[in-house]
């Protein structure tokens, strides 16, 4: 049927664009969100979806981190430790040594930048497998955070303005109709930032050359090392905005928190479309994956369906977002 | 196309058992329990205490709660979903009190009324508390270490973790007791195994090996007591005096069997009960009393199958 089709068309263009695999996904949204809204009445209130929205946030801004490594062809474990270890960080600044909130902010996404650059080094300079790099980082930065807190969560009473990071609302005071948590603004913000940045700048342009074919960039005299170390500091940065995210909605570090997290992450990004083989992906199609995770999750709450059977769906659905992205590829080539 | 059509088929099916739940649900009170946990059997006793109060009360009961005791914003986020349903009442057991506050006072706003179990919240908006009293729980367990090891000697303490609310409490029950009244007992160490049986086991055995000449040792909830059991086994230190926390099958069998010597329960079925049956006064607007305490015992071979004690333990 296809070859009917002139070559040119606009649906063959979509193809070759790859912006398939995001319309899938997103039409999987549109469908989730559909079926939700006829199954529960509670399901589509403002309130809901923005508390949707709100647990999006995080793990959006984590995926946003993953996407960046992954499209490189490695992967970073350490994202959802390193999110907790931020957080702490900017516990010890604000509530140990009670500075303002600017240094905060600066100490969090200062630090997480930081630990991406030791991982990237880890990888690019000591030829560690990613994979072992960054699942050593996961570990030091898990201990270090319950080190640091002395174990205990870290209150930011002494910081009235920081809930305001996240759960305050920017678009609320311009439209009041639109109560959109400052959470959920960042995360698009960021998001349309790194899009940016991968399809405009050079970062981008190396961060996808590197995962199709690194030893090729590298003979064509690019110092691939130095911008494999670049893209995991930027991860890492992001992380550190993702710490404070989580804290400031939670008005504590909680240092005990953000194991596993990373595979939430990995698997909003793998929904999304991106290939853990690297060298390709989107940040649109990985917000589109972290929404259908808690589209899902919270879809599933609303329709009272048992805890363990909201596990066995989120499952199925991440099989079958590959699968259908392999389908579709197959096809394709 | 066959995917299209695979989807449709899902959706309608989907759409008419969600209806039919919806409209099964409709004419009946609903409270959503959220809990610390979910897969532990403690919380699955919890669970089945609300259920029997549903049950008995003709209300809907369901219960949730996330993977770990430190994934605090899943919680918010499962409570937050549970507010969306607009139910009769809510059941909420903190992970960070704090980090509540904002949709407990939501909850208040609306006019639905909370009900703290497990833990309390440090906030007057829950209508009541249904809870254990960890320290004096774990002082009792204390007093129990020290009449089986004849008041004098070393002894370790295996804890969940040094974060949450229970775990604090039954470290400083076991430990302040100690300290008040038994001036021969040496704590030689306390260690954290995050509940993990595990990693429970090998703190508990490293902790063996490093002294011993130790005589007993408390493990502060299932996982822990389950792990210093099995390093008392690995270890051949047939000696050693265990006290342990909860219940569950292992538990039960290795006290029967002698291997630990005796351990504290809490009554899980009655905190969900009492959850429940005081949630369901709360929605009618009936007075409830503000602190429920549901109780604790230490058992042991020889009470073990009292009937006010099989009653609380669970496998």
């Amino acid at each position: 049927m296809t070859a009917t089709v002139p070559a040119a068309s606009p649906l063959n263009r979509l193809k070759a664009s790859g912006a398939q695999q995001k319309l899938l996904a997103f039409a999987s949204l549109i469908v989730l969100l559909i079926f939700f809204s006829i199954a529960s009445e509670n399901f589509l209130q403002t309130s809901n979806i923005i508390a949707i929205l709100q647990a999006t946030s995080v793990n959006g801004v984590l995926a946003i981190a993953a996407t960046l490594v992954i499209i490189t062809g490695g992967i970073d474990l350490s994202v959802g430790t390193l999110m907790t270890f931020t957080a702490v960080v900017s516990g010890v600044v604000l509530t140990f040594w009670g500075m303002a909130l600017p240094f905060g902010i600066l100490a969090a996404i200062g630090m997480g930048a930081f630990c991406g650059l030791i991982s990237g080094t880890l990888i690019a300079r000591m030829k560690i497998p990613p994979f072992i790099a960054t699942l050593g980082m996961m570990l030091i930065l898990k201990g270090l955070s319950l080190v640091i807190s002395g174990t205990k969560p870290i209150y930011f009473n002494d910081t009235p303005s920081y809930p305001e990071l996240s759960t305050g609302s920017l678009v609320g005071k311009l439209i009041p109709a639109l109560p959109l948590p400052n959470g959920v603004l960042i995360l698009f913000l960021l998001a349309l930032f790194i899009s940016w940045v991968l399809n405009r700048t050079v970062l981008g342009r190396y961060t996808f050359a590197l995962g199709s074919n690194e030893e090729a960039v590298r003979l064509s005299g690019v110092n691939t090392d130095g911008w494999k170390i670049a893209i995991y500091a930027l991860a890492g940065g992001i992380c550190g905005i993702a710490g404070l995210l989580i804290s400031s909605r939670l008005n504590s570090a909680q240092p005990a928190l953000g194991l596993g997290y990373e595979l939430d992450a990995i698997a909003a990004v793998v929904i999304g479309g991106t290939s853990l083989a690297g060298g390709r992906g989107s940040i649109l199609g990985t917000i589109i994956g972290a929404l259908i995770m808690s589209v899902l999750l919270n879809g599933l709450r609303i329709l009272s369906v048992a805890q363990e059977w909201q596990t066995v769906v989120t499952g199925l659905i991440i099989i079958a977002a590959v699968y259908a992205d392999m389908l579709r590829r197959r096809r394709a080539g | 196309m066959l995917n299209r059509r695979t989807l449709m088929g899902a959706l309608a099916a989907g759409t008419l058992l969600a209806s039919s739940t919806l409209a099964f649900a409709q004419d009946k009170i609903y409270i959503p329990m959220i809990s610390k946990g979910f897969q532990h059997q403690f919380w699955q006793a919890v669970k089945a205490g609300a259920d029997k109060a549903a049950a008995e009360l003709g209300v809907e009961v369901t219960f949730e709660g996330p993977d770990t005791e430190a994934q605090v914003d899943r919680q918010i986020d499962m409570l937050s979903a549970a507010l969306a349903k607009k139910p009769a009442a809510i059941g909420f057991a903190a992970l960070d009190s704090q980090a509540a506050i904002p949709l407990l006072k939501q909850a208040q706003e609306a006019g639905i009324p909370v009900i703290a179990f497990d833990s309390g919240v440090d906030s007057d908006i829950p209508a009541a508390t249904a809870s254990t009293d960890n320290l004096a729980a774990a002082a009792l367990a204390a007093d129990k270490m020290a009449e089986l090891i004849g008041g004098a000697g070393k002894v370790a303490l295996v804890v969940h973790d040094q974060t949450s609310r229970t775990g604090i409490d039954r470290r400083d029950g076991f430990v302040n007791q100690i300290a008040a009244k038994y001036p021969d007992i040496e704590i030689v160490d306390i260690q954290y195994g995050a509940g993990d049986q595990l990693q429970s086991t090998e703190i508990a055995k490293a902790i063996l090996t490093a002294h011993p000449d130790l005589k007993g040792m408390f493990g502060a909830n299932e996982g822990s007591a389950i792990g210093v059991l099995n390093a008392k086994k690995e270890s051949g230190r047939s000696d050693l005096i265990v006290i342990g926390y909860d219940s569950g099958a292992a538990q039960k069998a290795a006290i029967i069997e002698g291997s630990m010597n005796g351990a504290i329960t809490q009554n899980p079925v009655g905190i969900g009960y009492e959850t429940v049956k005081a949630a369901v006064a709360a929605s009618k607007g009936e007075a409830v009393e503000k602190n429920i305490d549901t109780g604790f015992f230490y058992y042991d071979k020889t009470n073990i199958d009292a009937p006010e004690i099989a009653a609380v333990l669970y496998d």
